[in-house]
């Protein structure tokens, strides 16, 4: 294998980063295979981890689910279910582990700012300086049905309450001067006098006066993460993120596309172009030759969409239980039903079921596709098809052209999914260069290589700024 | 006197009982909120054979200046000793007067399926009117609105733990089904201040109900598994623990022992300089540990365990390892856990029954 040629391309330096997500509820991780474990037993999340950690890669993510999918009214049975609560279960894992960042996806609409600020700080020091922060909202009454709160957040504030909400983290992780705790046995006081800075916040979503407990940690603060799409989400990022998650992660020219609007907003938001990572979700399926990675791919998409699925699948599009139907068999003949309120939760709702019907009516005549063939053909593309060294190639050519800084991998397989990746992909992106040998730092804000937290950027003493 | 052995639980929150224990603690300041000093105390907890470790905590800061105003919460602290630790029990303290009772729920049962069974819960209260302020949330105000909320969260969280059966992952590859959900079920609840609808996003602990441990000031004697009872002497225990109405009862005791290097009424001395030890209205022991393993034997058919705060850990701990508890385990006045058991196990709780369950389970049995 050759470097790329330096000359050639933009960042003839840059490096990949990979992360793995732990999924929850979904249906991509095969849970009907023998070789599929547990999704709750914690041998399972030391399993990813360690794995994780041995093929050097930067962080290891959960996810948050708040309230069980319905459909319809009812449990939505099908796909995998049930998880732990993330920070918990991240700090046990901070006990088994060493370098892997250790991200939780947690909901700023249904936690208050001093409490979660708390357990993210609990976890970066547990860590030593690996904490990540997923930063997620949600504005339905219906998973607000489980909190005291209740559904009490319209979603034109939902990221106000997210902006806020980090304004009072912050504040609260910046609490604490650098070796407020002394560094003494035998000191007159445990923290030195002033060196607590008490938090005072008043605004529409949070008033409070409290004195921070915590110090901060090796990397300063939590790493911040993002993933919502729309531009009020990319625009969020912009202004807030360390890292951003998308669905661009398939298509070279879209991930492109993706990373150039993100850099313009970065710039707009007064920061460098560089400053924040660009980490699509992506699934990587490895074969010995290219054929054998396209049977691979083959066989998991029918495992992924089952019959049932594929049915559930197109019973959200069309708006109605088809769950009686043959999946295997041609697709329904009725219209999709539009209602302003179907039901369904935690669904992804699809905003035009007309168009989108008639697009799967013409492709799947054109393709000769049963239902579950068009599910599964016009489902999203996800993620990479090949051999260790052609992803190699491909994964170089990306960042090095910008369209990404790494991936965010999601295992089809719970335990053993991120072998494959760890030991025949990873080599190869360490012969190309691309990909660290070792890990030079020991915090998740060195593996990224990230600044200093954004407050921390305008004094000299590392102090919050104004 | 005697009775069943004893099991024993200890509290490792920050240095020691005394506000001013890190002035005798073996780091400075700054290593207490490391992971290195959470998991050796554990260790060490561990080793000397307590059934159940405990770990305070609330919003505010533990302490007042000049003393520890530093602190990780306990649910994050738990979490990583379950991982480094294989035999006992952790109970964080987690207060319900302003947290969400769904979150609670979520976080203790995920502690029971990374302990694997060895999770507890002690039911805590933010007291002080600042807490309010700290949470961002209107205050809940007086003894008996407190209580209320105690009341309603512990019954939200146990339902909420028995909204999945044990066996609602089905994972059936001829239906396609990865979930029963007919064995899933909205718990509904409706409380004083809020309602939560259900199901939990956690499976079913694996204890089925992690074990809850509280003062019956706070929680309903019927919602607790180990009812936490004070008294300054030993009639006053044995009154409060007759009353309990508990499955199991616990003695708070406060032990300052006598080491190789100071007897205990120096060491209590010495820290009294800096900071009154707060009276709780607990037992207290300071004195030798023959003194305490003579306390702890005449608790034995009184209290069926103990809590003990010790004064300083890194003084009482190895005091209490190498003298008190090998006495107690050699003359089976107290039990030591051994691996592979759950925490209910270890407490002589049964597991119990789910309350929503489908199969036909006679009514007389679903009771805790």
């Amino acid at each position: 294998m050759t470097r790329t040629d330096p000359l050639d391309v933009p960042r003839p330096d840059a490096q990949l980063h990979l992360g793995v997500f732990f999924q929850g509820v979904n249906h991509w991780t095969i849970w009907s295979d023998p070789a599929s474990g547990s999704q709750i037993d914690p041998a399972s999340f030391r399993k990813v981890a360690r794995t994780a950690e041995r093929g050097l890669f930067d962080a290891f993510f959960l996810g948050e689910g708040l309230r069980l999918r319905e459909v319809d009214g009812r449990i939505h049975d099908l796909d995998v279910a049930g998880r732990p609560d993330a920070i918990t279960q991240l700090a046990a894992l901070a006990a088994v582990t060493d370098r892997i960042g250790l991200v939780s996806t947690s909901n700023t609409t249904f936690n208050e700012a001093p409490d979660l600020a708390r357990r993210l700080s609990g976890l970066d020091l547990l860590s030593e300086g690996r904490a990540g922060w997923n930063v997620v909202t949600t504005d339905n009454a219906w998973t607000g049905e489980n909190f005291r709160r209740g559904g009490y957040l319209d979603h034109a504030d939902r990221y106000t309450r997210a902006e806020e909400f980090l304004t009072v983290a912050r504040a609260l992780w910046d609490g604490w001067k650098d070796g407020a705790a002394s560094g003494s046995p035998g000191a007159s006081t445990w923290a030195a006098p002033g060196a607590v800075r008490r938090v005072r916040h008043r605004g529409a979503q949070f008033d409070v006066d409290l004195a921070p407990t915590l110090p901060r940690s090796a990397q300063g603060h939590p790493v911040i993460f993002q993933a919502g799409d729309s531009g009020e989400g990319r625009e969020f990022a912009a202004r807030n993120a360390d890292v951003i998650f998308s669905a661009h992660g398939s298509d070279f020219d879209d991930a492109l596309a993706f990373a150039d609007d993100v850099r313009r907003r970065l710039l707009s938001a007064g920061r460098p172009e560089d400053d924040l990572r660009i980490l699509p979700g992506t699934e990587i399926i490895i074969g010995a030759t290219e054929e054998e990675a396209l049977e691979k791919k083959r066989w998991i998409r029918l495992q992924q969409v089952t019959p049932a699925t594929a049915l559930g699948i197109a019973g959200l599009l069309w708006n109605r239980d088809l769950s009686d139907r043959d999946a295997d068999g041609p697709l329904p003949k009725e219209d999709p039903v539009v209602a302003e309120n179907d039901g369904s939760f935690g669904a992804r709702r699809i905003a035009d079921p007309y168009t989108v019907v008639a697009e799967w009516r013409e492709k799947a005549e054109a393709g000769g596709w049963s239902l579950r063939e068009t599910v599964i053909a016009l489902g999203p593309q996800r993620g990479h098809v090949g051999t260790p060294a052609g992803l190699a190639d491909r994964f170089t050519h990306w960042v090095r052209h910008g369209a990404v800084d790494g991936f965010n991998v999601t295992p089809y397989l719970i335990p053993d999914g991120l072998d494959d990746i760890v030991d025949l992909l990873v080599p190869e992106l360490q012969e190309r260069g691309v990909y660290r040998t070792e890990y030079t730092g020991t915090t998740l804000r060195e593996h990224l290589g990230l600044r200093e937290p954004l407050t921390h950027r305008s004094t000299t003493d590392g102090r919050r700024a104004g | 006197m005697s009775g069943p052995a004893l099991r024993l639980a200890v509290e490792l929150d920050g240095d020691g009982a005394h506000p001013a224990a890190w002035r005798r603690a073996a780091h400075s300041p700054d290593h207490l909120l490391t992971p290195r000093r959470v998991a050796r105390v554990a260790a060490a907890a561990e080793n000397a054979g307590f059934t159940l470790l405990t770990l305070d905590d609330g919003v505010l800061p533990p302490g007042s200046v000049p003393d520890t105003v530093g602190r990780i919460g306990a649910v994050e602290r738990a979490a990583f000793i379950a991982a480094s630790t294989s035999v006992a029990g952790v109970a964080p303290v987690v207060p319900l007067t302003y947290a969400e009772p769904f979150h609670v729920s979520s976080q203790l049962a995920s502690l029971d399926h990374i302990s694997v069974g060895r999770a507890g819960w002690v039911v805590g209260e933010e007291t002080q009117p600042e807490a309010a302020r700290a949470w961002g949330r209107p205050l809940v105000e007086g003894a008996a609105a407190r209580a209320s909320e105690s009341r309603d969260g512990v019954a939200a969280v146990r339902a909420l733990w028995d909204s999945w059966e044990d066996d609602a992952v089905v994972r059936s590859v001829a239906t396609s089904r990865y979930l029963d959900r007919d064995r899933l079920h909205y718990v509904d609840f409706t409380g004083d201040t809020f309602t939560v609808k259900g199901p939990a996003i956690v499976p079913r602990p694996p204890q089925g109900q992690v074990v809850v441990l509280g003062h019956p000031d706070l929680v309903p004697a019927e919602q607790l598994d180990v009812a936490l009872v004070a008294g300054r002497g030993l009639a006053a225990v044995a009154t409060a623990a007759a009353g309990a109405g508990t499955p199991r009862v616990f003695a708070e005791i406060e032990v300052a022992l006598d080491t190789a290097h100071a007897t205990a009424e120096e060491r209590v001395a010495d820290l009294e300089q800096h900071a009154p030890w707060t009276d709780r209205g607990r037992l207290r022991h300071v004195g030798s540990a023959a003194g305490l393993a003579a306390l702890l034997e005449r608790l034995r058919g009184v209290v069926d365990g103990v809590r003990l705060h010790p004064l300083v850990l890194d003084e009482d701990l190895p005091e209490l390892s190498r003298l008190v508890l090998p006495h107690l385990f050699e003359r089976r006045h107290a039990v030591r856990p051994s691996a592979g058991a759950t925490l209910r196990t270890h407490l002589g709780l049964e597991r119990p029954a789910n309350r929503y369950a489908t199969a036909a389970v006679p009514a007389g049995e679903v009771t805790r």
